[in-house]
């Protein structure tokens, strides 16, 4: 019988308190097959793993139980612990005695008998453990990264840098993200497009960097080190190599619509360009909006092209790519403005959302930086900005706090402070989150320098009357109501995770929390991970960000994604399926049931293809004769598991 | 009957409903103790015949946690699951054991409130049952 030894963890008081440790210890000590137990303050302390170590060569021992936290956190830890003293990482069972119970109940006595059930349940689990060796698979060393604003960028070049291949693909038809919409940056007012654009003229020319613009993914398949993933490119129906960039085609096109770029405030052609500085820098026919050329409606753009860059026969384009790992850096978008009628967004055009009010400070803008209001083009003389907006409102809206609003709101106060030195802006507030670097100076000096006028409290209305905004809100430090007659209103919109990024997540299995953002496979420990390996995070997507946190994630998640590369090949989870040849009738149930086609008919026995198999265990419980099964979870170790559960 | 604590066998799914259990240990949400867990890697490893097992070791509920339509991690595990619950709810019920005593729920890892809430549902529903007995099925399933 195998030899175990079981190590019982206090984690300080997190379960001692709870879970009666000590006589856990005396009554699993006649426990079959145990022969040596410990209980110990931290387990996974350096002094807690050697006593393992020790108790391991001691008693020679055969496999451990480690009685601690979920071992979501520390199961690698022990694993790597037992490895040293050349103990197979696969004969230590983690007994998962805190989230699960010392943490979930109160009564020391239920508490303890039932973290002496789940022991002895991993007793049960370990006592038919095999040793394994992990499958060990072929690396591709190729990286995709879904998304080309700033996150997506520096990650992009991190990696091509590194001496990897990177394929960038972006929705829009150029790289830059919102990034490049913006006027200025907090808290240093540094230049937004002036910072980004060599980052993207970089990451368009380097050899290392394929960029798909216009293009989607549509599936990953595959698994860590080898997937292949669908992409599917739009086209652009103008040849960027023979385009000259002189704009005759735009004054030619008889399509306006409303133009993305600057939100809304000004208008494009149906064939443009997304803004001066785009990569690739190339024209793009908007097919939703173009007249149409099957047959051709209107043609004006080709006849205006002289050197004939426009070609209406080019294709949507499916393009497969194989790569090793991903980054998904899909970014934000605001939350939906139509949900907040009270503000009267969409109603009065001089009330904006944040990033069209970006667009109105922005040089590159619908009026080329100067202050002026959408509805009359009069120079606005106070403006009130409504923070919050969608933001920490569980009942109505979001319930999580944005981030960046409290920040990006300020610094527009004070760039509009800058443009109309005697202009007069109010903020209306529910609290001043600013903790950053040099964040809080920036807020300060705004406060006392700039005379921003700070209200803490709620709008609850916005309505006309003449030319003037007329704000209701209420200040909640003095009780009273307010009423501001302004020029313009700038709502502080919330954040949610960008548009299609959440059907993305599922068709990538990748889970996200209610709000959509993707979930890192640990939120302090593995925050630039999925818990689908293989797959990265980085930027917005896994939750609100500004840029410094978002290129910092990005640079994060690429050096995670270079470490993996520069493996020669990878390893894969052994705990897989196998078959019984002897029990086998070869059915082929397994095989239809098997969603990675891991499973194949050879000489009448159904066999399992390692590199594939994931490991559900899906054709385990349909194989009609018992011959499938799962590598350290077979059939008999849960019916064991489940005799000493109900003992 | 007032005394009686039932004995629960909780099969959860390793990416979701797992993590969502562990979601309740750091939040400290509390629930009763009478469920232990077996964790598996997805819920369509879970075999009826353990299921059944579990009944004929004496066990007074089942309860099963996988991910939501579309989000089995392993693409469709999750359906397979249900199909296999649903028709073994019909054979326990044949068998003269109420098939609310197996329950699946899709509960996501972010969904540690859930969990506690359907542990505590569930066996509130099991002490209300009572011990498992091969004659409290109802008549007929439906």
């Amino acid at each position: 019988m195998k030899k175990i030894g079981v190590f019982i963890c206090h984690c300080g008081v997190n379960i001692k308190d709870t879970v009666d440790v000590e006589r856990l210890t005396e009554e699993l000590a006649d426990y079959p097959g145990v022969v040596y137990l410990e209980n110990y303050m931290f387990m996974c302390s350096d002094p807690g793993q050697n006593l393992i170590k020790k108790a391991i060569a001691e008693h020679k021992l055969d496999g451990i139980v480690v009685a601690a936290c979920s071992p979501t956190l520390h199961e690698s830890t022990f694993q790597n612990a037992i490895e040293e003293v050349d103990i197979n990482k696969y004969q230590m069972e983690i007994a998962n005695i805190r989230e699960q119970c010392s943490w979930v109940h109160n009564v020391k006595e239920d508490a303890t008998l039932k973290a002496k059930l789940i022991i002895k349940s991993a007793i049960e689990k370990l006592r038919l453990n095999e040793s394994l060796i992990p499958v060990s698979a072929p690396l591709t060393k190729r990286v995709l990264i879904i998304g080309g604003g700033i996150t997506g960028i520096q990650a992009a070049l991190d990696i091509a840098d590194g001496g990897y291949e990177v394929i960038l693909v972006e929705k829009k038809p150029s790289i830059g993200g919102h990034m490049i919409q913006l006027s200025e940056t907090f808290p240093t007012l540094d230049c937004s497009q002036c910072i980004l654009t060599p980052k993207m003229v970089q990451a368009g020319k380097n050899k290392n960097i394929t960029l798909y613009a216009n293009s989607e993914v549509e599936s990953i398949e595959g698994f860590m080190g080898n997937f292949t993933a669908k992409i599917i490119r739009k086209p652009q129906y103008v040849d960027p190599d023979k385009c000259t960039m002189c704009d005759d085609c735009t004054s030619a096109c008889p399509v306006v619509v409303p133009d993305e770029y600057n939100e809304g405030l000004s208008f494009r052609k149906a064939i443009y360009v997304p803004f001066p500085q785009a990569i690739p820098s190339s024209y793009t026919i908007d097919m939703e909006h173009c007249l149409g050329f099957e047959p051709i409606a209107c043609g004006e753009c080709r006849e205006a092209c002289e050197p004939d860059a426009i070609n209406y026969d080019v294709k949507t384009e499916e393009i497969s790519e194989k790569i090793g790992a991903v980054i998904i850096a899909t970014g934000y978008d605001l939350y939906p403005v139509e949900n907040m009628a009270e503000y009267g967004y969409g109603k009065y055009p001089d009330v904006l959302i944040g990033l069209q009010f970006e667009r109105i400070l922005s040089a590159t803008g619908p009026t080329g930086g100067v202050m002026l209001r959408p509805s009359d083009g009069t120079v606005p003389k106070n403006i009130v900005f409504i923070q919050c907006s969608g933001s920490r409102d569980p009942e109505r809206h979001l319930s999580h706090c944005s981030k960046i609003c409290c920040m990006y709101t300020l610094k527009h106060a004070k760039l509009y402070k800058h443009k109309v030195p005697d202009g007069q802006s109010y903020i209306f507030y529910i609290d001043i989150r600013s903790g950053g670097k040099r964040y809080e100076e920036f807020i300060q000096q705004a406060v006392s320098e700039e005379g921003i006028i700070y209200i803490r409290g709620k709008v609850a209305k916005v309505y006309k009357e003449g030319d003037k905004m007329i704000v209701h809100g209420m200040d909640t430090l003095t009780g009273k109501k307010m009423e501001i007659e302004t020029d313009l209103v700038v709502l502080s919109q919330g954040i949610v995770p960008s548009e299609g990024a959440r059907q993305l997540a599922k068709s990538l299995k990748l889970s996200t929390d209610e709000a959509g953002f993707l979930i890192e496979a640990h939120p302090k420990l593995r925050p630039l991970e999925s818990l689908q390996s293989g797959f990265y995070l980085a930027g917005a997507a896994q939750g609100p960000k500004d840029i410094p946190d978002a290129v910092a994630q990005a640079s994060g998640a690429a050096a995670k994604v270079l470490a993996l590369m520069a493996n020669d090949e990878i390893s894969h989870e052994p705990v897989i399926a196998y078959v019984d040849d002897n029990k086998c009738s070869g059915c082929g149930i397994c095989i239809g049931i098997c969603p990675y086609g891991a499973r194949v008919l050879e000489n009448g026995i159904a066999i399992v293809n390692d590199v594939l198999c994931e490991g559900c265990g899906a054709c385990i419980s349909a194989c009609p004769s018992g011959a499938s099964q799962q590598r350290n979870l077979t059939d008999d170790q849960i019916n064991n598991m489940i005799k000493v559960i109900l003992g | 009957m007032s005394n009686f604590e039932p004995k629960i066998v909780c099969f959860l799914c390793k990416w979701c409903t797992y993590s969502g259990a562990d979601l309740d240990g750091t939040s400290r949400l509390k629930y009763p103790p009478n469920g232990v867990v077996i964790k598996t890697m997805c819920s369509s490893r879970i075999d009826p015949e353990h299921i059944l097992y579990a009944f004929q070791q004496g066990t007074d509920g089942v309860f099963i946690g996988g991910c939501h339509p579309g989000d089995c991690h392993y693409q469709t595990g999750n359906y397979k699951t249900q199909r296999r619950v649903l028709l073994l709810q019909k054979l326990l019920q044949q068998m003269g054991i109420n098939f609310e005593r197996l329950q699946l729920e899709w509960i996501s890892a972010s969904e540690g409130k859930k969990y506690a809430n359907k542990i505590i549902e569930f066996t509130d529903k099991i002490r209300e049952l009572g011990p498992v007995s091969r004659m409290d099925g109802k008549e007929d399933i439906e």
